[in-house]
């Protein structure tokens, strides 16, 4: 089953950001999402990841299908980097968690506390929590903020991965991941500034 | 939901998690009320129940705005509202983990702070029941101030004196009970609006929660 988003019009703080959005993201593809700051490529993964309800349009095929990752990775400083995975893993009620440890090169580092970590690894413990959450659709948010170029492949590897299996994502970033992707340019999709001419226009 | 619990009361005991905090400012408060109120010892032994109960429950609203107001700053928050588990588990999970870490202890010290304030013999049975009673019932209403307040820089503030008025119940019923027993009345009425209270608020204050909880990460 794929994710259809159909004629979605997006808000951010009360004005819209995004309008007419519309694509299908079948399984085993991946689409890469562009556009400049501010154009509203976190608010559209929101909308689609059901944090925030869209003003009009429809997104279908995502009900608890969908793994999202945002620009913080969820991380407890206090707790070790096995005990941050574990918690995930139990949550979406995956067994084991050492496959995603090894897929971005953590093994060595299972028993630290996550908030001894570098930003790097940080970034790459966030991650492998999408391995363990199990689901098919990966929304994720600017993923490679922060990783070098060993990592960014590790990741392009594990998407690479996932795409294989049948699972398909959708990915806000800037940088090219050499995956063999689809890419929609926001840009044309710009919400119209609002008419200012009714009569609450005067008070925004 | 018991990984949620786990992690959550693992949190607490760790080096930041605040465990200690409700319990270091109840024992403050009972230490110094005698000192405060000088040796009257048959004036101490007649507001010992009210000071007591109002120790434990400014104790439990001094770290509510950590409840969860640290899984929104790393972001965690946003990642468990995409999990498969419902935004009501959530909210009551957490709750139950800040009962475990605040309310039970201050359960368990206010016998031996009631010593401190010349508590009648026959009141201590009665205080801890009380306690049990109602400590939960703070817990939860607690959990949904946070969740009003999540997204506020220092809401620390206007968690307190959104939460003040739905905590007054509670206390009312709760030190009525402690006091009678301590004067050796009957307790029945006062105990039973107190479970009254603890069941219906946990029953249905996870649902305001939960909506309030959804608006305010959008």
């Amino acid at each position: 089953m794929s994710l259809n988003v159909s004629d979605l019009c997006i808000a951010r703080g009360g004005l819209p950001v995004l309008e007419g959005v519309n694509f299908t993201l079948h399984p085993g593809g991946a689409l890469i999402l562009r556009g400049p700051n501010g154009i509203g490529k976190t608010t559209l993964l929101r909308s689609i990841a059901g944090l925030q309800p869209p003003l009009g349009g429809a997104v279908r095929g995502g009900d608890d299908r969908i793994a999202y990752s945002a620009h913080s990775d969820g991380l407890k400083s206090a707790l070790t980097v096995t005990e941050n995975l574990q918690f995930w893993a139990s949550v979406f009620g995956t067994r084991s968690i050492e496959a995603a440890l090894a897929a971005f090169d953590l093994t060595a580092l299972h028993d630290r506390p996550a908030g001894t970590l570098s930003a790097g690894q940080k970034r790459r413990l966030g991650l492998s929590r999408m391995l363990v959450t199990g689901r098919p659709i990966w929304v994720m948010d600017e993923p490679t903020v922060s990783l070098d170029q060993a990592s960014v492949a590790l990741f392009a590897t594990a998407v690479q991965a996932h795409l294989a299996s049948g699972g398909s994502a959708l990915i806000a970033t800037h940088i090219d991941l050499g995956l063999a992707a689809e890419v929609l340019d926001l840009g044309p999709y710009r919400a119209k500034p609002l008419a200012l001419d009714d009569f609450d226009g005067a008070f925004l | 939901m018991m990984a949620l619990l786990i992690r959550d009361l693992r949190l607490a005991v760790r080096a930041g998690g605040g465990f200690g905090l409700g319990l270091a400012f109840f024992l403050i408060v009972t230490v110094l009320v005698p000192f405060a109120v000088g040796p009257q010892s048959d004036l101490l032994a007649r507001i010992a129940p009210g000071v007591l109960w109002l120790g434990a429950l400014l104790s439990c609203l001094l770290s509510l705005d950590r409840l969860l107001a640290l899984d929104w700053e790393d972001g965690s928050l946003d990642l468990l509202a995409t999990a498969p588990l419902p935004l009501e588990a959530v909210i009551s999970i957490k709750a139950l983990a800040h009962w475990i870490a605040t309310g039970l202890p201050l359960v368990l010290a206010a016998p031996l702070l009631g010593v401190l304030l010349n508590l009648p013999l026959d009141g201590y049975l009665w205080l801890v029941v009380s306690l049990l009673l109602g400590t939960p019932a703070l817990s939860v209403i607690g959990a949904f101030g946070a969740a009003l307040t999540v997204g506020l820089k220092r809401g620390g503030l206007l968690l307190s004196l959104l939460v003040m008025p739905l905590y007054v119940p509670t206390l009312i019923f709760g030190a009525e009970a402690a006091r009678r027993g301590a004067m050796g009345m009957g307790v029945e009425t006062p105990l039973l609006m107190l479970a009254g209270i603890s069941a219906g608020v946990i029953a249905l204050m996870p649902f305001a929660s939960a909506a309030v909880l959804r608006i305010n990460l959008r």
